[in-house]
């Protein structure tokens, strides 16, 4: 009668497969039943918390303080990086979602439109914050994630290559970084799709920022790398690309091992990949990107945050974590010191005293957030694939080539 | 697969057994009824699956998902009646695979046929019910300038009650009744500590109630216009307002401050008159129109003819590349002159046991134009823009897969060579035909019998080798200035997914159509190449 097993096994996955599609109630179910028990803490209640493998770790120590502290089990779920945003949007409305999700404040926008994540009320607490870091999570005024930290790229130097930079525009740099007599001047990654974010500092400096900004600071709906401004800058990218300074197969690993190597004294970068910089044992400095067009240059500030699913079962303990718990300058500090990002807290980010995270604090004093509306999937598309087609010299002319590319983005953004 | 190679591997005494069965069912003492130490282990195993089914029909049951119930109700049924039944001997072998089928092939397939009638993707993401929660969940603001108050929620058995301090005086108030002066309450600082009456509900009590309290709204005062106290950490309240309004008899969203109204359109939208649409909405059938769309859409259909007729081009010389390369090396090893064929053979496949994604990457960085090893080490150093010129791109494409893919045909040419039978080729050897002679009116048609299903097996494969594509161009060159990130080197399954996912807003429904289009494409070419093959076997 062993002929019975395949099917146990048949009948078992299909319990599991299935429960997997339709069972909204698994999670979260801890704290109805919970009876409290003599000498451990007792259990309030169970969060489910999904975090991508760049950031479990650091948040493992805080979640355990957090269940010390008031007797909530934080279940940390690791996802993949590239799936993490997906299958949040797509696993909320089955029931089977996180009751919390850490991510990056330009995943708002696709959050919000599809009724995923639930609005958060900082209350005075958000005073304490940097201002653009609120602003990165207020989507259509309501804000909908609590930062904790913030990141930006900037210029990084091997000061065993060059010690001392004069350069004020690009092109000095450039001739500077030549001088040195490395293989590069300078890497800036690039890949077969481009790289508009790692450009964006150049760009900008050409006034041709991707929305314009109103008063407040925040976008408007009106594109603004377009006109001469824009065009200006797709020139200067065809010679950068011309004269090899910029290249579309220097990719963000062969980047990285070029400046390990000593092979460029300058890389435009963030904080990723500077602390294996340091851990190689280079001795860097951080620089903000000397200008290109004349006016400063201004990278993307990125945010990390924490979100709360529309379709929580356990808003109230979410609330608690994500509102009170990580607002907290002792946690805020925690999170700096083990993922090394400049801490959102204000006061947290006083007390840093790495000069490496200083330097790229003064260099993303003036940046915007990057914009968070669900087009910018496709702004990014459009983008680094004619950037990349004029630096290879693919498209013949850069001037009609980007205004073709403002056109298609400017169709993207009126379509929705 | 391994399914059915453990139903294989089950089918223990397998010449003697079906005679054997029959006998014992003429003769009353039926297998089932055997009650031998075979029927208590079947007894156990059969309640264990029953045990599973009835756990999942309960949790089905609990979050009300009746399909599911239904087909775990059948499948229970099912497995006990296959099992104990005197008659249903096929089925006992039959009935796991069936299962597997229909989970894994067909009901995939069915949801693949729903998806593609409707809207769903980014903005249209789930039911209209978690719609319109979710419209009003972000339409309901803290009204501007009103304090934090730091609040004490209370119970009264199943009631429960909001105590905040507001102007110096405690003051409590439930769902029905707004804020009043609270009586008999003790207040330490901002922050009321007791009520008379009420019992106060410490963090873990909290817990236990969590949907109740963040669900509470108190009316501020008898006026609804000032807005309703809510919390969502059950420590701090702030008088919220809500700025669109639903009214479940109509059907409509009212907007409060403008009085626009929103109705449900055809579209799973809620949309004004004036066209502008409440984000998010739902889910809705859309008929046909995510098929229409692949031809009428003038920024798929511009791009769809080049992309189809290079996925053509591929797949076609892909089948031919590697066959030609596949069928030459195997007749050349098959020849036992050629001293150490084993080890060649073995040589020869080894691209076969390559992960093929993996290998696509490894070719990718090796045919990068500045640093890769075939510009740099095995040309000198030219730059040759193997990956990014239009032209070179897809010859590198067919070349990467000749190279991953001649090792099948080499396998299956060599068998298929091994099979036909040597005296054949030695009647007509002794008949005075030439070896060219034998090669091309005996072998190849022999071969051909038994190899060309595989070659249109292949065909299909390669008409939807989405991974060689993704991870050795990514579709690139792309095309400049076409309205959708499509490149050069695309084929319609990569374009499906370009156009998805890819293009920043995901369209799932529109992405399942263009694949059942797919499908189509190559059931029918499909069909054609074995109805052609049949002709082969007829020779």
């Amino acid at each position: 009668m062993r002929r019975s097993i395949p099917v146990l096994a048949a009948v078992a996955g299909l319990a599991l497969t299935l429960s997997a599609c339709g069972d909204g109630g698994a999670t979260g179910t801890g704290t109805g039943t919970t009876a409290p028990t003599s000498a451990a803490p007792t259990l309030t209640g169970t969060l489910t918390m999904w975090v991508d493998e760049t950031r479990i770790d650091s948040m493992k120590p805080i979640v355990e303080a957090f269940k010390e502290k008031t007797g909530v089990e934080v279940d940390l779920v690791q996802k993949i990086s590239g799936d993490i945003r997906t299958d949040f949007v797509s696993q909320v409305p089955t029931g089977e979602g996180p009751d919390v999700i850490i991510g990056a404040h330009d995943w708002t926008g696709e959050f919000v439109n599809n009724g995923v994540v639930a609005p958060i009320e900082l209350g005075d607490k958000a005073s304490g914050f940097a201002t653009s870091a609120v602003q990165a999570f207020t989507y259509d005024g309501q804000l909908y994630g609590v930062p904790y930290a913030i990141e930006n790229i900037a210029l990084v130097r091997n000061n065993d290559i060059v010690s001392d930079t004069k350069a004020t525009t690009f092109d000095e740099l450039v001739d500077e970084g030549k001088a040195a007599g490395t293989k590069y001047p300078v890497v800036i990654q690039q890949g077969d799709q481009g790289d508009a974010y790692h450009l964006y500092p150049l760009q900008t400096s050409f006034d041709a920022p991707i929305f314009k900004q109103d008063a407040s600071g925040s976008y408007t709906n009106e594109l603004g790398l377009g006109g001469e401004n824009g065009e200006k800058f797709a020139q200067y990218l065809a010679k950068l690309g011309k004269d090899k300074v910029l290249s579309g197969s220097i990719d963000g690993d062969k980047a990285k091992n070029a400046f390990l190597k000593g092979e460029t004294p300058y890389i435009v970068t963030g904080p990723w990949y500077t602390t294996e910089f340091t851990k190689a044992g280079l001795d860097i400095s951080v620089l903000p990107v000397p200008s290109a067009g004349g006016s400063e240059a201004k990278p993307f500030v990125g945010v990390q945050g924490a979100f709360i699913s529309a379709q929580s079962k356990n808003k109230l303990l979410a609330n608690e974590f994500v509102v009170n718990y990580l607002t907290t300058e002792e946690v805020q500090t925690e999170l700096y010191k083990s993922g090394g990002r400049l801490p959102a807290l204000t006061a947290a980010a006083d007390k840093v005293d790495d000069e490496v995270l200083k330097g790229f604090l003064a260099a993303g004093a003036t940046g915007a957030p990057m914009p968070s509306i669900p087009e910018m999937g496709a702004m990014w598309a459009f983008w680094g694939t004619t950037q990349v087609q004029i630096i290879n010299g693919q498209a013949k002319d850069p001037v009609a080539a980007w205004d073709k590319m403002v056109d298609n983005m400017q169709k993207a953004v009126d379509e929705s | 697969m391994s399914q059915q190679q453990t139903l294989d591997a089950q089918g223990e005494a397998p010449p003697g057994q079906p005679p054997q069965r029959r006998r014992s069912l003429g003769g009353g003492t039926s297998h089932a009824r055997d009650f031998g130490k075979g029927f208590f282990v079947k007894l156990v195993l059969v309640a264990l699956i029953d045990a599973v089914a009835v756990f999942g029909i309960l949790e089905a049951v609990a979050v009300q998902q009746w399909a599911i119930v239904a087909f775990l109700a059948v499948l229970l049924v099912a497995v006990n009646g296959v099992y104990f039944s005197r008659r249903a001997l096929p089925g006992k072998y039959l009935l796991p695979g069936l299962v597997f089928l229909f989970v894994y092939v067909v009901f995939t397939a069915i949801y693949t046929g729903y998806v593609a009638f409707t809207n769903y993707g980014d903005g249209h993401n789930s039911t209209k019910a978690d719609a319109v929660e979710a419209i009003l969940i972000q339409n309901e603001r803290r009204v501007e300038g009103s304090p934090a108050y730091p609040l004490t929620v209370v119970a009264q058995g199943d009631e429960l009650a909001f105590a905040v301090v507001q102007d110096g005086q405690a003051q409590l108030g439930t769902a029905e009744e707004p804020l009043a002066p609270a009586e008999g309450a003790t207040v330490e600082g901002d922050r009321v500590t007791g009520v008379a009456g009420w019992q106060t509900l410490d963090f873990a009590a909290l817990a236990q109630r969590q949907e109740e309290v963040v669900d509470l709204r108190v009316p501020a005062s008898d006026d609804p216009t000032d807005g309703s106290l809510r919390t969502q950490d059950g420590t701090t309240a702030y008088v919220y307002q809500s700025t669109i309004v639903y009214d479940e008899a109509a059907d409509t969203m009212t907007d409060t401050e403008t009085g626009t109204v929103y109705t449900p359109d055809s579209h799973g939208s809620f949309r004004a008159e004036d066209g502008t649409a409440l984000t998010p909405g739902w889910r809705v059938n859309v008929g046909l129109e995510n098929f229409t769309k692949a031809f009428t859409d003038p920024r798929i259909s511009g791009p769809f003819f080049s992309i189809l007729a290079w996925t053509f081009v591929f797949a076609i010389l892909s089948v031919v590349t590697t066959f030609a390369l596949g069928l030459a090396l195997a007749i050349v090893f098959n020849d036992p002159r050629v001293k150490g064929r084993r080890f060649y053979r073995s040589m020869l496949i080894l691209p076969y046991a390559f992960p093929g994604f993996l290998a696509a990457l490894v070719w990718k960085g090796m045919l990068n134009v500045d640093y890769g090893w075939v510009n740099e080490v095995l040309l000198g150093g030219a730059s040759v823009p193997w990956l990014t010129s239009p032209v070179l791109a897809k010859v590198s494409i067919l070349l990467v897969n000749l190279w991953l893919g001649f090792p099948y045909m080499f396998l299956v040419c060599t068998g298929a060579l091994q099979s036909i039978p040597g005296d054949v080729i030695e009647s007509a050897r002794v008949d005075g035909a030439s070896r060219w002679r034998v090669q091309r009116s005996i072998v190849f048609p022999l071969l051909m019998v038994s190899v060309a299903p595989l070659l249109v097996a292949s065909f299909a494969f390669n008409f939807n080798n989405f991974s060689l594509i993704y991870m050795l161009t990514g579709g690139g060159p792309n095309f400049e200035g076409t309205p959708i990130i499509v490149g050069h080197t695309d084929i319609l399954i990569s374009m499906v997914y370009s156009v998805a996912f890819e293009s920043g807003v995901k369209q799932y429904g529109f992405a399942s159509a263009l694949s059942i289009l797919i499908f189509v494409i190559v059931g029918v070419v499909s069909y054609l190449g074995f109805r052609q093959t049949r002709r082969l076997e007829n020779f």
